[in-house]
């Protein structure tokens, strides 16, 4: 088991350093020559040349990559091209927002889906299974503008309740507080989010279900609840985990499209102004954040699912 | 325990279940019925076990579980009435019956490695239906499991409970499945082939410990099996089942020894005869002037990496020495996790040996796949034991043996829809099954597409992986007369795995026994099945259970049969691996010193310390 997480985390790091060359020589080959676009088409050539210098752009690309990979380990991830300011802070502005909504999201989105996937998977056929099944395949199919801007008709216009984008600050606000804030952006990401994970883990559990030990559980006569809630389940943590983790990681880098609609910057509209505005340095600094929380997610779904198999936990 | 259930004993005598003219079927879409259990009536007394017997289809299973009041998915129960105790299971809601079942009735699967859960331990388990149904306290239930472990003769009873089921072995699992079952008290047991999946050296401990603990509890119990010989032991009374239908019962000595119903006698005909010298061809030296179809020389084999001294992380085979001569049958025989499967998984190149050689037609072979030519893969091909699983659900028939004809260029002037049909003809199957999907078939009819996808590549040696394992007697005996069959007419070689010594020894010209991934003994059958023999072939040959009356009891009290129950099997470094459970071990030699090679002149011969002499008392 300890063997397993030690490979396990030796291949996150091996992720992690392959994404980042990626990161890197990928944002290298974007066309055009920063140095001329920073200082416009006015600069002179000497201008150009001693601005390539101050960035190290004149040494080479291996040169660079492990000058740029140090400093990203010791946190240092650089200064703005656009506007001159450290990307860490460009990133502390935004990070707060993505923190709260998508931790607001996966505190509510997750585990209503879970309930509702798994008690869709007790009454397989039931009216109960095949609505939810219904809503969440539809759901699946309905772009993001769409479940918002349904959202937004429905309690904006129709119902007059709050606005229909993000307005005011978070400061000082309480848990109650922010849920109600972001309401509208949490809802429309636990829809998204919940339709895979009402699928995923009915899909799991539906398969445990039809296991000869859950035969054997109800020839046993334990009762319907304690069949899936204690046979069942445990035996179906390593798929649901992994699809719980693969929607926390969406939750912090994909949500673009929620962000720029509820107009509340976050840290995916953050890497949009970077490629506008060829700033590569905020764009390799965020893909690598983007990357480890990716890394770090699925490793703790892996090592969860590891954790939930007896075989892995006690070996013979 | 006196149960208030039991007042309705004085209305219903000592019957404990009963059913009456019980019908079950498959309600289609359409609304039409497919008959499963047309109309059968038995009964079951208190301390009485009733073997329920008859093929795959037969509807055994189904019967036997009606007494839980349990319909597989699918079917329902469309007919007459199935009495528990007096009350009409067939009839109740499932609610109405979660009191019933675990406390008045509990059920043994056929597969304990199936029916445990993986992620609980074993202790609430066993306890799990009296405490949930409220008739012991977790602490009372504790105290009966134990008792019952010990009654079962499980090793290390206090703490076995505190394991998780991938933790104890299969023979051990299978009784704790008993403990489960028995851990309610119950008046009626179901017990569904229990035995089935095990060795013949662990089936003895299995129906041992079943047959004491039922006599002890005094508990009924329906039996299904399809094992004659099994149901000799263990049972009072027989019902034997065709097609949903019962075609005789009785006393077990009067339907053992004086069947009258012709199905019976045919199953008992299909009872593979016992194993005894004088079976097999006598190997002749004739084919020994060639080289042989395949070889093994000195081969090392096992999963994980290999060290730099050339041994795999978990060893599997040591030093195996196995030739298969050209239009003959190698019987590889031995307990489960002996490494029969990987040695035909190293022939195949599968597996690469870990050191050691395999040679075709006298030709060195790469070890693995991606270095044997086209002409060698076709060569040599593998038929495995679960046909359901080897054959593409999604393919037709055509689709399955076309793909290796057009690989392997086979066809040879016919076209490909005639090569299909020639080799259906082969395995005797029609020609319109081309178009058919394998869901469409019978168990056996598969296995038949499943072999002839491997004559499909006109091969030199097919290594067949218990192929008839998890056939029923009657399809599995036809099967082998197939396998007879083609090898006469084709001169195609057969390695033939299987755990059963009986099927082994009525087919193969040489028998090779291999315990813990060593070869124990070889030679021609006759040989290998006549004294001299190695001492795990002796245990072996005395487990293998006999249609009377009686025999349990006898081969239990054998010195082999307890050596073998005592003991694990382990894959030693040096010594002899069979030295923990060994009858005639001798101490400070066997465990350290690797066996001699006894030879005794005829191709036979025997890796043991002790003399061809002493072996032969």
């Amino acid at each position: 088991m300890t063997g397993l997480i030690l490979r396990r985390l030796g291949i996150g790091l091996v992720t992690v350093l392959a994404v980042s060359v990626i990161i890197f020589f990928g944002t290298k080959i974007l066309p055009g020559d920063v140095a001329q676009i920073r200082l416009g088409q006015a600069a002179t050539e000497e201008n150009v040349a001693a601005f390539r210098e101050r960035l190290g752009l004149d040494r080479p690309y291996w040169q660079q990559y492990l000058g740029w990979l140090s400093n990203f380990l010791r946190g240092d991830l650089g200064i703005s091209l656009a506007s001159d300011v450290p990307i860490t802070n460009l990133i502390a502005d935004r990070y707060q927002n993505t923190i709260i909504v998508s931790g607001l999201t996966a505190l509510i989105g997750v585990p209503v889906s879970l309930m509702l996937g798994i008690t869709a998977a007790m009454f397989p056929g039931s009216l109960y299974d095949r609505v939810l099944t219904f809503v969440s395949v539809s759901l699946v199919a309905a772009p993001e503008f769409f479940t918002a801007t349904l959202l937004v008709l429905l309690f904006v216009f129709a119902l007059d309740l709050g606005n229909a984008v993000v307005v005011g600050s978070t400061e000082g606000k309480g848990f109650f507080e922010l849920i109600a804030h972001f309401a509208l952006p949490i809802a429309t990401l636990s829809f998204v989010i919940a339709s895979q994970l009402i699928r995923m883990s009915r899909a799991a559990v539906l398969n445990v279900m039809s296991s000869p030990y859950i035969e054997m559980a109800i020839l046993k006569g334990v009762p319907r609840g304690r069949i899936i809630f204690r046979h069942a389940l445990l035996n179906a943590i390593g798929p649901i985990v992994n699809v719980v983790a693969l929607n926390l990681a969406y939750l912090v880098t994909g949500v673009i499209v929620v962000e720029v609609y509820f107009a509340y910057p976050g840290l995916a509209t953050l890497i949009v102004q970077g490629v506008q505005s060829r700033d590569y340095v905020l764009i390799q600094g965020l893909g690598m954040i983007f990357c480890l929380t990716y890394v770090v997610l699925m490793l703790i779904a892996d090592i969860a699912a590891y954790a939930s198999n007896p075989r892995l936990r006690h070996p013979k | 325990m006196q149960k208030t259930r039991n007042h309705g004993d004085r209305i219903h005598g000592d019957i404990v279940f009963e059913t009456r003219d019980l019908r079950i079927g498959a309600i289609q879409p359409d609304g039409s019925e497919i008959r499963i259990v047309k109309g059968v009536d038995f009964q079951v007394r208190r301390g009485e076990v009733v073997a329920l017997i008859g093929e795959s289809g037969s509807g055994k299973t189904t019967i036997s579980l009606s007494a839980l009041g349990y319909a597989k998915p699918g079917l329902s129960f469309t007919g007459g009435e199935a009495l528990l105790l007096g009350q009409d299971v067939t009839r109740m809601s499932v609610d109405e019956l979660r009191p019933l079942r675990g406390i008045s009735v509990a059920y043994l699967a056929q597969s304990a490695a199936a029916t445990f859960n993986p992620s609980i331990k074993i202790n609430e388990q066993v306890t799990e239906a009296p405490v949930l149904h409220g008739t012991k306290t977790q602490a009372e239930a504790d105290a009966r499991a134990l008792e019952l472990y010990r009654a079962l003769e499980l090793p290390d009873p206090e703490t076995i409970g505190d394991r998780y089921p991938h933790q104890v072995s299969g023979g051990q699992l299978q009784r704790l499945m008993a403990a489960m079952a028995l851990c309610g008290d119950p008046e009626l047991l179901v017990l569904d082939e229990p035995t089935t999946a095990l060795d013949v050296t662990t089936q003895i401990e299995v129906l041992k410990a079943f047959k004491k603990v039922i006599k002890e509890e005094g508990a009924a119990a329906i039996y299904v099996t399809h094992d004659l010989a099994v149901v000799a032991q263990i049972a009072d009374r027989v019902v034997v089942l065709y097609n949903g239908e019962i075609k005789e019962a009785g006393p077990v000595e009067e339907v053992i020894d004086r069947s009258k119903h012709p199905y019976t006698t045919r199953l008992m005909d299909a009872i593979r005869p016992m194993p005894e010298a004088g079976q097999g061809d006598a190997s002749s030296d004739e084919h020994l002037r060639e080289a042989p179809a395949l070889e093994a020389r000195g081969v090392d084999a096992g999963y994980g990496g290999i060290d730099s001294s050339g041994r795999p992380a978990v060893p599997v085979l040591r030093d195996i020495d196995v030739a298969i001569q050209r239009g003959k049958t190698v019987g590889i025989i031995g307990e489960s996790g002996c490494g029969k499967s990987t040695l035909a998984r190293v022939y195949a190149g599968l597996l690469p040996a870990a050191s050691g050689d395999i040679y075709l037609d006298g030709e060195r072979l790469s070890p693995d796949l991606a270095g044997r030519t086209r002409e060698q893969l076709r060569k040599v091909q593998f038929v495995y034991q679960m046909a359901d699983t080897a054959l593409n659900p999604r393919q037709r028939i055509r689709d399955i043996l076309g793909r290796p004809i057009d690989f392997y260029r086979t066809a040879e002037g016919m076209t490909r829809r005639q090569r299909v049909e020639q080799l259906l003809e082969m395995v005797e199957l029609p020609v319109q099954f081309a178009d058919r999907y394998p869901h469409e078939l019978s168990g056996g009819q598969k296995q038949r597409v499943n072999l002839a996808r491997a004559l499909a590549a006109n091969p030199e040696v097919v290594l067949c992986d218990e192929v008839t394992s998890a056939l029923d007697t009657i399809v599995a005996a036809n099967v082998i007369e197939l396998l007879k069959r083609l090898q006469r007419e084709t001169g195609v070689s057969f390695v033939f795995i299987s755990h059963d010594l009986s099927t082994v020894s009525s087919f193969a010209d040489e028998i090779v026994v291999l315990y813990a991934g060593m070869v124990a003994e070889q030679g021609p059958t006759d040989r290998v099945l006549s004294p001299p023999f190695h001492p795990y072939t002796r245990l072996l040959v005395s487990s293998v259970p006999e249609p009377r009356v009686g025999w349990l009891e006898e081969a239990a009290a054998t010195r082999e049969a307890k050596a073998g129950a005592s003991g694990a099997v382990t894959l030693t470094e040096t010594g002899c691996p069979f030295f923990a459970r060994c009858p005639l071990a001798i101490p400070g030699t066997c465990e350290t010193v690797d066996p001699p090679t006894l030879d005794d002149g005829n191709g036979h011969v025997i890796e043991c310390h002790r003399s061809l002499a002493e072996l032969s008392a």
